[in-house]
């Protein structure tokens, strides 16, 4: 991969030219928590920022999107405002990088979302280093270092960035700052090691994902489940905050007095008592026990068998999102200790 | 009730996005049983009509401008191609905007989705579809494409049960069946309070005792309520089905059709893209299967 490197004084005026490119967002502070929203200026940016709120699938697949328009005479028209946008995602952090990657895997395929995939192709990612918090688990589920799904990344060593260039928009972008950049020496690459060493061993929090299909498999009746579910209030935080839930519901609007309307479709929840219902009243997961179990094998066995990892980036918002404090390390780290205690027995 | 017509939508711009629904015309509204229509429909892009291709079990997302989209199995077959049949139970809000609507509406239409049943595997060998209640929709594509090619297959066995001979699906239809030499077709209803029922009286697994099954080479279709799937397994089981030649069509709530989001997963499955036909012993694997 292309490496180079940017002083730390030449940022502001790196994020001045990339705006040629299309409307910076970036992490912006708000009472004390973090949002990804556009730039008043570019001061507003907080790139040392822990996670912010929501994830930056929001900017892919939005809370609520109109999909279709239909009007009299004309039938549906699919309505694709807004997905040519050009935007640049400034400061994203190699989990949420991954979660995207892991997104596309679902909204690509044979059949493949216009919607996402439009998105996709005109927001640019920047991507930043981080330093775990208490709640980040990232190295545990691999995702604490991307080597793809991002145009550029930075990475602070003190006095300057170290940047790998991962597209050809990348690459446009430093060259459209002209001398900017420079080549990185055999220092910059020590300081760079050093710097992804102590990263590696900052991490409080570990979970083991080793054998964890099996053990899901083994643990299907496991009373865990139950306790969850009664503890659980299936508000749906979770999956709201999560980078890598995709589950959606779609409704009809109409336009009072008229014969026009959209179709849209808004995040859902498999924790949500109707995910599972059918027309005429059949109920496949009518229990919160059985909702809370299904969130946890999909994101963590079938999403395995379907597409080789868990869904899980370790990213930690659900941790700090749940009002009743579920921690799904916590909740990992139990079932395999159930499941050696009855090896053991 | 409304005057939607087909969009000025290029066929390259609808064919990029999935979730465009094709405008199609109801041609026709049978009156099938109460609370069960049989829609007829048609798409008004004429090319389309003619060239619309699914496998027998496959199902559409159908629209109800105004209401919103419902997934329903196709009950008529590729053999028959120009018009579309969908059978539809008048349950839930989008059904029953559709049952307020009348000949020359028009619906949105996209699909077909879903595997269907593999016509390719079950050629060559014997068929054997066992229907409950509502269950005849998706089985009638499979029933009428065995019949249509009916070279392709050897013996073919029907087994299709209802509450009452009121409560049939396609009862004359299937009745006139009845004497066909190249199909079994055996039907049962669970009473006749009429008094007027020709056929059999007593429950769907009751005709097994009707019918000489060949169990290694044949492939049974199985598609009704979970008390049908309950009763119906266990019988084929009994008669050394292997768990591989029992094919099941499972119901689920299919908002996207596309495998995208995630209302019809079973275990890691989606209903919508790896079923709704699943082996028994697919479906055996899958948690909270029926």
């Amino acid at each position: 991969m292309k490496v180079l490197k940017l002083a730390k004084e030449n940022l502001d005026f790196f994020a001045a030219v990339v705006q040629q490119f299309g409307e910076v967002h970036a992490p912006v502070e708000k009472n004390g928590k973090y949002a990804f929203q556009r730039l008043a200026r570019w001061s507003d940016a907080r790139l040392d920022y822990q996670r912010t709120m929501l994830p930056p699938k929001k900017y892919f697949l939005p809370p609520h999107d109109t999909l279709l328009e239909y009007k009299d005479g004309q039938g549906y028209v699919p309505v694709m405002d807004g997905v040519d946008r050009r935007l640049i995602l400034f400061g994203v952090h190699p989990c949420d990088i991954y979660a995207l990657n892991i997104l596309d895997m679902v909204f690509y395929g044979r059949y493949v979302d216009t919607y996402y995939q439009k998105r996709r192709k005109n927001i640019a990612i920047i991507g930043i280093d981080c330093t775990p918090d208490e709640h980040c688990f990232c190295r545990s589920m691999r995702a604490d270092f991307v080597d793809r799904g991002f145009d550029l990344f930075f990475m602070d060593l003190g006095d300057h960035y170290h940047v790998m260039v991962g597209t050809a928009l990348g690459d446009d972008m430093v060259l459209a700052t002209g001398p900017l950049f420079e080549p990185t020496t055999q220092k910059d690459i020590e300081e760079y090691k050093r710097r992804s060493s102590a990263k590696k061993s900052a991490f409080k929090l570990e979970v083991e994902i080793r054998d964890l299909p099996e053990i899901f498999e083994m643990q299907y009746d496991s009373t865990l489940w139950k306790g969850l579910g009664d503890r659980c209030l299936s508000c749906g935080s979770c999956s709201m905050v999560c980078p890598t839930c995709y589950c959606y519901d779609v409704a009809d609007d109409v336009e009072l007095g008229s014969r026009a309307g959209k179709r849209s479709r808004s995040w859902d929840s498999c924790l949500f008592s109707t995910h599972a219902l059918v027309a005429g009243g059949e109920n496949f997961r009518s229990g919160r026990p059985a909702r809370v179990k299904f969130r946890y094998y999909h994101k963590q066995s079938r999403f395995v068998a379907e597409y080789g990892r868990p869904s899980c980036v370790g990213c930690g918002r659900c941790i700090s999102a749940c009002p009743v404090k579920i921690d799904i390390s916590e909740v990992i780290s139990q079932l395999r200790r159930m499941e050696q205690n009855a090896i053991a027995k | 009730m409304q005057l939607l017509s087909e969009a000025p939508v290029s066929q390259a711009m609808a064919a990029q996005n999935p979730y465009y629904p094709h405008m199609a015309r109801i041609v026709r509204i049978y009156k099938m049983v109460e609370d069960n229509y049989l829609f007829s429909l048609r798409f008004v892009d004429d090319h389309l009509a003619r060239t619309f291709q699914y496998n027998p079990g496959q199902f559409m997302m159908l629209s109800v401008p105004g209401t919103g989209e419902s997934p329903i199995s196709i009950s008529s077959s590729p053999s028959r191609p120009g018009i579309l049949e969908v059978c539809v139970r008048r349950v839930g809000r989008v059904t029953n905007a559709l049952y307020r609507m009348q000949t020359n509406d028009l619906v949105g239409l996209r699909g077909p989705y879903g595997n269907g049943y593999d016509v390719e595997t079950l050629a060559g060998n014997d068929l054997l579809l066992v229907a409950g209640g509502l269950g005849m929709a998706p089985l009638r594509s499979l029933l009428w494409y065995a019949l249509d090619n009916r070279d392709r297959f050897r013996n073919v066995t029907l087994m299709f049960g209802a509450k009452s001979p009121a409560h049939m699906l396609f009862r004359e239809e299937l009745a006139s069946l009845v004497d066909r030499i190249d199909l079994q077709c055996l039907l049962t209803v669970d009473s006749d309070p009429t008094g007027t029922w020709k056929y059999n009286v007593g429950l769907l697994p009751k005709l097994f005792d009707h019918a000489k099954l060949k169990p290694v080479e044949t492939y049974a279709a199985v598609c009704g309520p979970p008390v049908v799937y309950k009763f119906v397994l266990q019988r084929l089981l009994e008669l050394n089905f292997s768990k591989d030649r029992i094919l099941m069509s499972l119901e689920r709530r299919m908002k996207c059709g596309v495998g995208k989001c995630a209302h019809c997963s079973v275990g890691y499955r989606y209903t919508c893209i790896h079923g709704p036909i699943f082996t028994y012993w697919d479906a055996i694997n899958l948690p909270e299967m029926i």
